[in-house]
């Protein structure tokens, strides 16, 4: 008998069954929140700054709304991805037992991982259309570079979600869970260029924050959105976050095996 | 010559397991046939939940041989658990899903077809008599439901060898007869069980034939009545005297019956003859609280072995 190597799958199958539970809650995260924010900020935030004296020079012609609202589609499935990778891997190991439970059955540790990150691109996807979605909305930002756009945002939170699994899963308690969004999601989402090209930074902090995955989502998604990406910014951007998403990958299913394996 | 059908579903030779520094399991050696039903008796911290987890294929020999079905788990740890039925003593039920929901997902992890493993879930929450309750969350139901649920979810794939990490424990005792009686079936169904249990009554219904564990090593192994035999007289006194006094009693019970054990909450007296050994307390004029004759169980064969109870 060959072993199934449907481990993966089944995975994700668990988990979009789950989903198909809560989803109602999902979509309110991924639509009604950043139709708030692209409110209130994109076109209250936007009125200050369209109307100043860098306004068109800043932002390369775009008005605030045109370069605010695509950033919100990686930082959407940056921050919904984040909390799946906190409590619901404690979930996993402790309270629902259900990494335990997949593999009791023919599923190894990590094929659990790579079903699970299956699902954190899925996820990302639907979380990134849903602010899209939002996006075509409005004139200004309705565009097919959306469509692309959907994909980064969710390879960016993938790039988050990755190697926070491996760290949420290799931690004892879940105690320093809330100063990864403390300490680790709010500066990146604040440093991500999502509100100001970082280019407005000093040195040292635009150093930082083109170290981020999030920067390079936002600046993805901005690209897309307004035809901006050329091959070689698209490659160096995308290339980035796939080494975070597989260096995350990897440890994640060395901490998986250590963990279900004792 | 061995032939296909009487090789051991489950071979074990000085068999290991390591955490760190602490060795909890310290080279045992058994066998487990088809059709037969085989327990691991012992108390907690003896070693039976690590062995489990090895012979699940999940958990990593740290030394000795150990076989499944003929195959090696570190190799083809897949087939075996494809051929296992697990219930874990934690249950590992998905809170976030209905009862029937767990066990098709549970079918779908084996890749069961989705509408096998429906019609099979709802044949097994009727074997377990919870049918009623498939719609139901996993959150309101017993203890016992729980168990239940999680014995049908261990079912789902057909296996052939079903692995019990401590069955009944924390059940009230009407909950662990209809748990009892469902595994008896299957037994009777010939479904290979391997299960452990630190109580006696559940080795004796439930096992054809049991090895008794003590910190990581095997202390004994047959059928339950041979192992009382072979360790036991048949029948035992147990007298209670008021609390404390019970190491002062030892020359009022000396030389009744085969032996005694002093417990600090009672006597217990060893002996063929259980009315002629009260006889003879009473004839030496001491006075127990309470005095209660009864057969020889595991309880005792565990006590003779290690000079400890099963439960502390």
């Amino acid at each position: 008998m060959i072993a199934s190597r449907t481990g993966p799958i089944r995975v994700l199958e668990y988990q979009f069954m789950v989903y198909l539970r809560v989803w109602k809650s999902n979509v309110a995260g991924s639509v009604l929140r950043p139709l708030l924010y692209v409110l209130g900020m994109g076109l209250g935030v936007g009125s200050l700054v369209d109307d100043g004296p860098r306004g068109g020079q800043l932002l390369a012609d775009l008005t605030y709304f045109q370069f605010f609202a695509p950033a919100i589609i990686a930082t959407t499935a940056m921050q919904i991805l984040t909390n799946d990778s906190l409590w619901p891997i404690r979930g996993g190991f402790v309270w629902h037992g259900t990494f335990h439970s997949q593999t009791t059955a023919p599923i190894t540790p990590g094929e659990v991982v790579s079903g699970l990150l299956m699902w954190h691109l899925a996820k990302g996807l639907l979380s990134a259309g849903g602010v899209a979605l939002v996006l075509v909305f409005f004139d200004s930002t309705r565009g097919w570079g959306l469509l692309p756009a959907i994909g980064f945002g969710a390879l960016a939170g993938v790039a988050y979600s990755a190697p926070l699994v491996a760290w949420s899963a290799s931690r004892k308690n879940d105690l320093a869970y809330p100063n990864v969004l403390r300490f680790v999601i709010v500066p990146m989402f604040l440093f991500s260029g999502a509100f100001y090209p970082i280019t407005e930074l000093p040195g040292w902090l635009q150093f930082i924050a083109r170290l981020t995955p999030i920067w390079h989502g936002v600046e993805l998604c901005r690209g897309a959105l307004h035809d901006t990406l050329t091959v070689s910014s698209t490659s160096a951007h995308v290339g980035f976050l796939l080494v975070w998403v597989t260096v995350g990958w990897f440890a994640a299913q060395r901490v998986f095996t250590k963990k279900l394996s004792l | 010559m061995t032939t296909a059908s009487d090789a051991p579903l489950i071979l074990a030779r000085q068999l290991r397991k390591s955490f760190d520094d602490f060795e909890a399991v310290k080279g045992i050696d058994f066998e487990v046939r088809k059709g037969e039903s085989f327990g691991f008796l012992g108390p907690n911290g003896a070693g039976k939940s690590s062995t489990m987890r090895m012979i699940g294929a999940v958990s990593p020999i740290s030394g000795g041989e150990l076989s499944l079905f003929g195959l090696d788990p570190e190799v083809d740890g897949k087939q075996i658990r494809a051929r296992l039925g697990v219930v874990p003593q934690d249950n590992q039920l998905d809170e976030l899903l209905s009862v029937q929901d767990n066990l098709i997902i549970y079918g779908r992890y084996f890749d069961i077809p989705y509408k096998i493993a429906r019609e099979r879930s709802l044949e097994l929450l009727d074997f377990v008599q919870l049918k009623d309750r498939a719609r139901s969350k996993i959150e309101p139901l017993s203890g016992g439901m729980k168990r239940r649920v999680t014995i049908a979810r261990s079912l789902i794939n057909n296996p052939e060898m079903l692995l019990l990490d401590e069955p009944t424990t924390g059940l009230d005792p009407q909950a662990r007869h209809v748990l009892w009686d469902r595994l008896y079936r299957l037994k009777q169904d010939g479904v290979t069980l391997v299960l452990t249990t630190h109580y006696m009554d559940e080795a004796e219904q439930l096992c054809d034939r049991l090895v008794i564990m003590d910190q990581g090593t095997i202390v004994a192994e047959g059928a339950p009545a041979d192992l009382i035999r072979t360790h036991s007289p048949r029948e035992v006194l147990e007298l209670r005297y008021p609390a404390g006094t019970n190491a002062d009693r030892t020359q009022e019970v000396d030389g009744i019956g085969a032996r005694q054990e002093i417990l600090p909450d009672r006597i217990l007296i060893y002996a063929d003859d259980g009315e002629a050994a009260l006889s003879e307390v009473h004839r030496r004029g001491s006075q127990p609280e309470s005095a209660l004759v009864r057969r020889s169980s595991l309880e005792d064969v565990f006590l003779r072995l290690t000079g400890r109870t099963l439960v502390d």
